[in-house]
């Protein structure tokens, strides 16, 4: 059988779907036509055939928190290059950060990345907006010209610079309320942080880094949850980094405030004691932490203090990287290692089902980005066929060359993670097959 | 020793080697004719990206007495916004056939970088590196200096050992070291060569100058300095330089004015008067007189900051023969 990429059908052999029991998933027409115990599906004629015993079905990932570069540094990642890096990583919709040059800060911006995301294919792109013009912190985007274009913005951001004016966060969150919109702040006390290149701390201390402290993450997001309780909005945190942060979300949450927050897979895993080597691969904001933050971040996102996993994929070229740490640019790649990592911390350590990745990596983030009613659904017959197949027992060596990104600044360079990513699916079309991205318009021999 | 990027890496027999190394090279120095054929074909470039000019001629000064040929390359300005990369100014390095690379640079890790990144070659074609201050990280040469001359003025005292201390470590040596220390390299070299030769340190500073994390250095901390010498009666005290920018950019500014850092952290003819007499008084240089030490500290009798100048010619003439023409320290010195 040869369908074509586009209008095949496909029978998921005996996968299970998230974590499960086995089951045979028909896909047709774009969207889950049949989920049963395997050998009993109805196969449609001509349709491809993956088989998939022992292989988790999941929703498609949904990244709230990814850099694209385009437009304006297309020699580090292009639309075209991240989303389908994406697409290798199990993904099917990401939310492509606002800090482009020029800024992502008007309808004309986000309808440009939105209308790239489109041509490209690879998966849907919901651009991110710019909270205030230019991100310079001083006065508001036109969020809502920004909402109702085509791009339909609801998750708004400076991300790389914070928020830091309270009455202007204060504005932010109470504005973005007409259109259902969030506020994703990064949290960052500009002033605690002057010139900082790492953790404060021990390791900092002994190896002549400027300290970027704990507090100075845990202040505004302090501040802010409390902000949206004043004026009862809703907020997300951004890749929260330490135990602190962790405690004043779970505060925030008991107190029934609307805060959502994410971490990120470097900081489930990696620690300060990494920039020893002052190789700045390591370096990313807010930095890695201490042994005890991971700890605490790990537990924060099983117990559901932290909703979703998040890659802040921050693809940079060479020479950005290739120089000394405190010329370096903040920032590693994490599309194509995202899932392997919380499996590696989260699954096969027993913290966390396959069920809780797809709430963490899928229907949580497509809830707070308001894409919810195409991604992040239930593997269940009639919702769209956005879908990662996952083979939790492969292992493979990370080699950022061999990478679909653009870029090599991957920080598990030359390290076994587990899992692989087997096949992904945007409403029906494969866009990844055993492992490898299907180009939109190649024939399919399955 | 491959390359010299930080005091931590030393043992205590290699620290020892080096002081001892330097006291043969400082006793050719007193002789008339003070160049040494030690290095004669070698090629030792001084890589400076921060300006320097008394280290520069410190390590200048070592290699020319050991008739290596000297190559000053200065290039300001960081790799990214300005100029050649630091891995194009390396690989060019290489490609010219340098020896050792004696490396100052702004950014902490920079030496680190040279020596472990293969821009300077690999194997037995490694360039050696040789730190000569990198950002708020390390000074080597520095706190090797340091130490040499307190072995040479108090271990005779405090030990009993004669002729300058030779084989000799800082057991017992009580150091106090005043000051910047969050931006210190010096500091932070110090503290680690001198735990590992035995001495005793004290670090004094305001609470805004120790860095978060201090508490885990191998020495003790104070905020204040009577209290320190009257308690101690430290057998060196060791000033830092103030940067006059730690004064300024108002709110962050990190004591409230020079005057009350004087009154509280500098080093007058009272404090002077609590050592005891056979303590000495150094000093990185260059000095701001009147700021941290004042004119009657620094030009005591038990101030050693000129010799400490001598000494670093010595030190710096030690390290690179150790590097470049082995480790055996006998033999050609002679």
């Amino acid at each position: 059988m040869t369908p074509t990429a586009t209008t095949g059908a496909w029978v998921l052999r005996s996968v299970r779907p998230l974590g499960g029991e086995p089951a045979d998933v028909v896909l047709a027409d774009g969207v889950v036509r049949q989920v049963a115990a395997p050998g009993t599906a109805s196969v449609p004629d001509g349709a491809a055939v993956v088989e998939g015993e022992g292989h988790v079905l999941l929703p498609g990932l949904v990244d709230l928190h990814t850099h694209l570069r385009e437009p304006g540094r297309e020699d580090a990642e292009t639309v075209l290059s991240g989303t389908r890096a994406a697409a290798a990583g199990g993904f099917t919709a990401v939310h492509a950060m606002a800090n482009t040059s020029p800024v992502a800060d008007t309808a004309g911006v986000v309808e440009q990345v939105w209308r790239l995301g489109q041509e490209a294919g690879w998966v849907d792109v919901h651009p991110v907006g710019a909270v205030t013009v230019g991100l310079d912190g001083e006065r508001l985007a036109e969020l809502g010209a920004m909402a109702d274009s085509k791009a339909r913005v609801r998750v708004f951001s400076d991300d790389g610079r914070c928020v830091h004016d309270p009455i202007l966060m204060r504005r932010a969150l109470e504005y973005v309320k007409a259109f259902d919109g969030v506020v994703a702040q990064h949290a960052q006390e500009p002033r605690l942080t002057e010139g900082a290149q790492m953790n404060e701390g021990v390791v900092s201390a002994e190896i002549g880094l400027a300290g970027w402290p704990a507090v100075a993450e845990e202040a505004i997001i302090a501040r802010d949850v409390l902000l949206a309780e004043h004026v009862g909005s809703r907020l997300h945190v951004c890749h929260l980094s330490t135990a602190g942060s962790v405690e004043i979300v779970r505060w925030a949450k008991a107190r029934g405030i609307d805060v959502t927050a994410e971490v990120t897979p470097h900081h489930l895993v990696l620690t300060d004691e990494l920039a020893r080597g002052y190789d700045p691969v390591f370096k990313v904001n807010p930095p890695l932490r201490t042994a005890k933050d991971v700890e605490a971040v790990r537990e924060g996102l099983a117990d559901g203090t932290i909703d979703i996993v998040a890659t802040d994929h921050a693809p940079h070229t060479r020479e950005d990287k290739d120089c000394e740490w405190g010329a370096a640019a903040f920032g590693m790649t994490g599309l194509e290692t995202a899932l392997s990592v919380v499996q590696q911390t989260m699954v096969d350590t027993g913290r966390m089902t396959w069920a809780d990745v797809a709430r963490v990596m899928s229907t949580n983030p497509a809830r707070i980005g308001r894409i919810d009613g195409a991604h992040g659904r239930p593997v269940e017959e009639g919702e769209p066929a956005n879908l990662v197949l996952v083979d939790p027992t492969a292992s493979r060596t990370v080699d950022g060359a061999a990478q679909v990104t653009a870029s090599s600044n991957t920080p598990f360079q030359g390290t076994q993670l587990p899992g692989r990513v087997v096949a992904t699916f945007l409403r029906g079309r494969a866009t990844v097959l055993d492992g490898v991205p299907v180009d939109p318009t190649s024939e399919v021999v399955a | 020793m491959k390359h010299l990027l930080s005091t931590q890496d030393l043992s205590k027999d290699e620290a020892v080697t080096v002081l001892d190394t330097a006291a043969q090279m400082a006793a050719t120095q007193s002789r008339e004719i003070k160049k040494l054929p030690t290095l004669r074909g070698r090629t030792v470039v001084n890589l400076f990206f921060e300006d320097s000019t008394r280290t520069r001629i410190s390590f200048e000064t070592a290699a020319k007495r050991l008739s290596a040929d000297v190559i000053n390359f200065s290039a300001k300005g960081s790799s990214v916004s300005k100029g050649e990369s630091l891995k194009d100014t390396a690989l060019t390095l290489h490609a010219m056939g340098a020896d050792a690379v004696v490396v100052r640079h702004w950014a902490s890790g920079a030496p680190h970088q040279l020596a472990y990144s293969g821009w300077l070659g690999g194997g037995d074609d490694h360039v050696a590196v040789l730190n000569a201050g990198d950002g708020t990280h390390q000074h080597p040469t520095q706190a090797l200096l340091d130490a040499f001359t307190m072995r040479r003025h108090l271990v005779g005292r405090v030990g009993g050992a004669p002729d300058d201390g030779v084989g000799s470590d800082l057991a017992g040596v009580k150091v106090a070291i005043v000051g910047d220390v969050l931006h210190s390299r010096v500091a932070r070299s110090n503290v680690h060569l001198l735990r590992t030769l035995g001495a005793d340190v004290e670090l004094v500073a305001p609470p805004t100058l120790l860095p978060v994390g201090v508490e885990t250095w191998p020495c003790t901390t104070s905020y204040d300095l009577d209290e320190t010498l009257a308690r101690r009666q430290p057998d060196a005290v060791m000033m830092l330089r103030v940067q006059r920018e730690r004064m300024s950019g108002g709110a962050g500014a990190f004591f409230p004015s020079p005057l009350e850092y004087t009154r509280r952290y500098g080093l007058d003819a009272r404090r002077l008067a609590m050592l005891p007499s056979h303590s000495i008084v150094m000093h990185p240089g260059p000095m701001n007189r009147g700021l941290e030490i004042s004119a009657e500290a620094a030009d005591s009798p038990g101030s050693v900051i000129v010799e400490q100048v001598a000494n670093g010619v010595a030190v710096r003439m030690a390290a690179l023969y150790l590097l470049l023409a082995g480790t055996s320290a006998e033999g050609s010195v002679q």
